[in-house]
């Protein structure tokens, strides 16, 4: 098994995916760099977190149009397994790998916070082993994570279980207080019509240790090794 | 040559900055102020301009546009080409 | 002064050198140096690296005191940076700046450029960034335009850093009206280093290139350090804006990579950011450092703008650019590694023997000095110094004259809901402090912990100073930011190793400020002598000043403390209901300068309580060991608001947004003394801490065994916070209220400038 992390200028968790991937997980990792349209035989990719150049123009615009995105984009077409998180999302929507668009915060400021995300879908590989109507905690910290899709596509993703996660209560519940940057249908994550793309906002690899004080992401971020949960979900 | 392009929200996407915006002009007193959208404006020095003249650099700005510029989905925009 | 002709410079007079802000004296000794009348480019190279911000020159003499030493300490003050050895071949190499006056101008920009100059300072050195951390202060809340630069500051600092990706894990906000017209912004930054491999700033080896690697020059800030950080402001001083520079976070994250990669490599001689004073201040202290010269040729120098005069282009303070001394023949390599980077590098100079800089420009020479002169004999000042006449007067305060609070309750939550004590979610909220995740302690606790991967241990982290006492006695409110500090990391379970400080005073020029300044020098060099932390970097900033009115003498100090086991840390809030409380110190009946009396009784008098630093360091000892044992859960220093205040923190810190507050029930002891003290006491060496039940007779043995006065004084539970002392109870509160008191203060006052309290 081997996993690739791409690397943009201004790319800031590629070092946090790859501790996980290669010391957490023990899987063999790699570096892929924006200027060369290969990706070294992985057999799943990781579009990291951070500020590719700088948010410029738009968040994730011109990482988007980098040569490793040809790579990416024929390797998710070859059914490949592809996760964004946070920046990696917003890449994976201006490649139009994923439908849709991050605007900024609704209350317009950065926000780094827990929050509670119900799993919509564990129908790809990444959460395959979460099972579905399973509330995790998660770790977010951007300023354009308001997830945006016309209503005709919101209700193409809604039908065909595409929205991954989706930001809730502690409880699981729909409060909308907990949708904190005012996401479309409080969405979090979705997938490709493949479901071999995961994008999220949420980082993943910020909440898979103990000594950070949670391990609830690391279950998504394993998902690409196969296999189901033993246990019923691990909760809050 | 130059190209002025102006990128804005399109209608059917939430503008918050324009919301929280409004709000201000009104608590400033400027009642009259009402939907404010922003954008943002690129201007891009053309050197050297294309041989075909203002109508292939219309074509090309254009492409610019739909390529990078602006994001279709919830972006409109519109240019303008000076000699 | 009018932009001169591209080959003409103006000529130079005493009254040009005025203008410069160079006094009669420095001139004279400037053409000494020079041997002539300096050129035009040259007085403004004396200018800048004369400057109080860049020489220091009102406060060195009296910096020669501190301790700088000691068995950890691989680089003291005099880099760019400080460097301790933390064991397993690392070491951590940290600064705090201040960044004060041109956040005054232009907030966000000031304050995210700040945090850009610490970046490099601590990069340079060849360490990764891995926490920031800020202490800012803010005049009075209620005027719209302090709010407006309270927001522009938080929003730079976190538009910056978070662009950059370097977590900012904690941090202090205050507000009070001596920094009305003069806020505060220090910045620090702690970044991992090899600690085989640190990178000095020496320009050695002649015939070696000097590489200039970066962004382009531009005319931002000219004459930044020398005009913001040397003069008070005055009714002029919107016109200094064009002077700010603007910073490029994702420019700097992309150097630092660069830098990074090429530090890998053996082809770095010497390396310094270019900071305050740009090209001029890293030729000259690198060739100083070395005792070597430096010849550039300024038109190879990349520029952003046209027409740039050889002046504009040495003291430029464009941001993220850096001099690098590469080892002759691997220039081509070196700038392999910043075009991989999409990074401007090339060659602007050579090292030379001879100890002069001498700089180039269209064929002829603009500047011709000898480095050391200009870099280490500065101006040198021992500016007189007298105990302020207003100063016994404000010490005074005879405690019959504070009448005790009918309601102790009333007076926790207005103590709550004030502006220097409620919740700073809104701010660290919008910093990122878990980017490289390894933030295991995040903002709100006594100090933030950062682990370091592959090692097992972790650093802890906590920058301090209650203005307040060092404005009643600058001695002992000196000592209590070093015992403060100390106490948050060892709070956290770790041991000091080092210290840095950013000493922000008014106008040395004035007598008082030079007593105060002085006499806060005492203050923390005998507390980091006698608690065994060296200073290894600092940072001073005068002329905090407008119209006369100084700012409170604000020496912040930021202690870094080593975890030997990440795992083994605590934090400050209560873990459970059912454990229990034991309160470590004795409380005193010291009212002097607390928060107590100023927002209860609107007053800001009496001597501040005393510092007994062999018990403090009894306490952190007790904490650490403690804490690694796993005996002590959770611990939380007892500050600013005292006892109570300390107590309700314990209970509605919140972990997760969401979770309910926790209850105590706590005997607070101290008979005999008055009940406003024992609530809101400020009396220093205490904490409150708490243990597994049937752990707490052990606790108690250790603290007996260690000197440390412990008493077992009640248990977490419930959700109401009672304290009572001598059998009677003084405070009875709901936790559920002084939550919603607590976290909901900071964002009102900051949408509204509405005052708080319930």
């Amino acid at each position: 098994m081997k996993v690739a992390v791409v690397v943009f200028p201004g790319s800031n968790c590629d070092h946090d995916a790859y501790w996980s991937y290669r010391h957490l997980i023990g899987v063999e990792t790699v570096f892929a760099w924006h200027k060369e349209a290969d990706l070294h035989g992985a057999d799943a990719v990781v579009l990291p977190g951070g500020f590719s150049y700088g948010d410029y123009l738009r968040c994730g615009a011109i990482a988007s149009r980098s040569p490793v995105m040809r790579a990416v984009s024929e390797f998710a077409r070859r059914g490949g397994p592809v996760i964004g998180i946070c920046n990696g999302f917003q890449i994976l929507c201006e490649s139009g790998l994923l439908p849709g668009a991050l605007l900024r915060n609704r209350d317009l400021r950065f926000l780094c916070r827990d929050v509670y995300l119900r799993c919509e879908s564990n129908a790809s590989p990444f959460t395959r082993r979460l099972e579905r109507g399973q509330t995790i905690r998660a770790h977010i910290a951007h300023g354009e994570g308001n997830y945006f899709a016309d209503e005709q596509t919101l209700a193409r993703l809604e039908g065909d279980g595409r929205v991954a996660f989706r930001y809730v209560s502690p409880q699981g519940g729909d409060e909308p207080e907990w949708n904190v940057n005012g996401s479309a249908r409080a969405i979090a994550g979705v997938l490709n019509e493949g479901k071999n793309v995961l994008g999220l906002m949420p980082h993943p690899e910020r909440m898979d240790e103990a000594i950070l004080g949670c391990t609830d992401g690391l279950a998504i971020l394993e998902g690409v090794l196969g296999g189901r949960r033993a246990a019923a979900g691990a909760g809050a | 040559m130059t190209a002025r392009i102006t990128i804005t929200p399109r209608k059917t996407v939430l503008d918050p900055q324009g919301r929280a915006v409004t709000g201000s002009l009104h608590a400033l007193g400027f009642a009259e102020a009402a939907d404010v959208r922003i954008g943002r404006f690129i201007e891009i020095r053309l050197d050297p301009p294309p041989r075909g003249g203002a109508s292939e650099a219309r074509e090309r700005v254009d492409r610019m546009c739909r390529e990078l510029l602006a994001n279709p989905l919830i972006e409109d925009y519109r240019f303008e080409i000076e000699s | 002064m009018s932009a001169p002709a591209r080959t003409e410079e103006p000529g130079v007079t005493l009254e040009r050198a005025r203008e410069h802000g160079l006094t009669d004296e420095e001139y004279a000794t400037a053409c000494r140096i020079a041997g002539r009348t300096p050129s035009w480019t040259e007085l403004g190279v004396f200018s800048v690296m004369w400057s109080e911000h860049c020489s220091y020159k009102s406060s060195r003499k009296h910096l020669r005191g501190l301790p700088t030493t000691g068995a950890r300490v691989l680089q003291g003050p005099g880099e760019n940076a400080g460097v301790v050895d933390i064991g397993d071949g690392w070491a951590v190499a940290f600064k705090m700046e201040s960044h004060n006056h041109p956040s005054f101008v232009e907030p966000y920009q000031g304050a995210a450029t700040g945090v850009g100059c610490i970046l490099r300072d601590v990069f340079t050195m060849g360490a990764r960034p891995i926490a920031s951390l800020n202490s800012l202060r803010f005049g009075d809340p209620a005027n719209a335009r302090m709010r407006f630069l309270v927001g522009g500051v938080v929003g730079g600092i976190g538009g910056y850093g978070n662009s950059f990706g370097c977590p900012t894990v904690g941090g202090e906000i205050s507000f009070h009206p001596s920094y009305n017209g003069n806020i505060l912004v220090n910045a620090f930054n702690l970044g991992l280093v090899p600690a085989d491999r640190i990178f000095l700033g020496k320009a050695a080896g002649p015939g070696n290139p000097v590489l200039y690697a970066g962004s382009r020059t531009g005319r931002d800030g000219i004459h930044g350090a020398s005009l913001l950080a040397s003069a008070e402001f005055d009714a002029s001083s919107q016109d200094k804006r064009p002077t700010v520079q603007v910073g490029d976070p994702f420019a700097e994250k992309c150097l630092l990579e660069a830098c990074l990669e090429l530090m890998k490599t053996d082809y770095i001689v010497g390396i310094q950011d270019m900071g305050a004073a740009g090209l001029t201040s890293s030729s000259f202290e690198m060739a100083s450092r070395a005792g070597s010269g430096v010849a550039l040729d300024l038109d190879r120098v990349p520029r952003r703008e046209e027409g740039m005069t050889p002046y504009e282009v040495m003291l430029s303070e464009s941001q993220e650019r850096m001099l690098i001394v590469v080892k002759k023949g691997h220039e081509e390599d070196a700038r392999e590694i910043f075009r991989k980077w999409d990074l401007e590098a090339e060659v602007v100079g050579t090292v030379t023997d001879g100890g002069r800089v001498v700089a180039t420009s269209e064929g002829r020479t603009v500047v011709d000095l000898p480095a050391r002169p200009l870099a280490e004999e500065a101006p040198l000042y021992d500016r007189p110094a007298a105990t302020p006449e207003w100063q016994a007067a404000v010490q005074a305060l005879d405690p019959a004259t504070v009448p005790l609070p009918a309601d102790a309750g009333a007076a926790l939550r207005a103590l709550l809901g004030s502006p220097n004590l409620c919740a700073r979610e809104w701010a660290w909220e919008q910093y990122d402090q878990t980017v490289r995740s390894n933030t295991v302690v995040r903002p709100g606790s006594d100090a933030a912990v950062v682990r370091i991967k592959g090692t097992g241990r972790a650093i802890a982290l906590s920058v301090d100073c209650n203005s307040r006492w060092c404005y009643l006695d600058p001695y002992e409110g000196a000592k209590a930011a070093v015992a403060e500090a100390a106490r948050n990391v060892a709070a956290a379970g770790a041991h000091p190793i080092g210290l840095t400080d950013c000493l922000n005073f008014g106008n040395p020029e004035r007598p008082e400020i030079m007593w105060q300044f002085r006499e806060a020098i005492r203050g923390l060099s005998d507390a980091c002598r006698e608690s065994g932390i060296p200073i290894v970097s600092g940072n001073v900033s005068f002329y905090n000043e407008t119209e006369g009115r100084g700012i409170h003498p604000t020496p912040t100090v930021a202690v870094v403390g080593l975890l030997e086991r990440a795992d083994r840390h605590a934090a400050s809030r209560f873990r459970a209901a059912g454990d229990a409380i034991v309160l470590l110190g004795t409380p005193t009946d010291e009212l002097g300068g607390s928060e107590y009396l100023a927002v209860v009784h609107g007053r800001e008098a009496g001597l501040p309580p005393r510092v007994d630093l062999a018990a403090e360091g009894r306490l952190r000892a007790l904490l650490i060991a403690g804490i690694a044992d796993g005996l002590i859960l959770t611990a939380h220093d007892v500050s600013d608001g005292g006892l109570a205040v300390a107590a309700a923190e314990c209970a509605i810190l919140p972990v997760l947004r969401d979770e309910a507050p926790l209850g105590a029930e706590i005997d607070a002891g101290a008979a005999g003394l008055r009940p406003d003290a024992v609530l809101f006491g400020e009396g220093t060496g205490r904490a409150i801490v708490t243990c597994d039940p049937v752990r707490s007779r052990e606790l108690l043995a250790l603290a007996e065994s260690r000197g440390v006065p412990a008493t077992l004084a009640g248990r977490v539970g419930g959700d109401r916070l009672r304290i009572t002392s001598a059998g009677r109870v003084l405070l009875d509160e709901e936790t559920g209220r002084l939550v919603a008191i607590w976290r909901g203060a900071l964002p009102r006052l900051m949408s509204t400038g509405a005052g708080t309290g319930d």
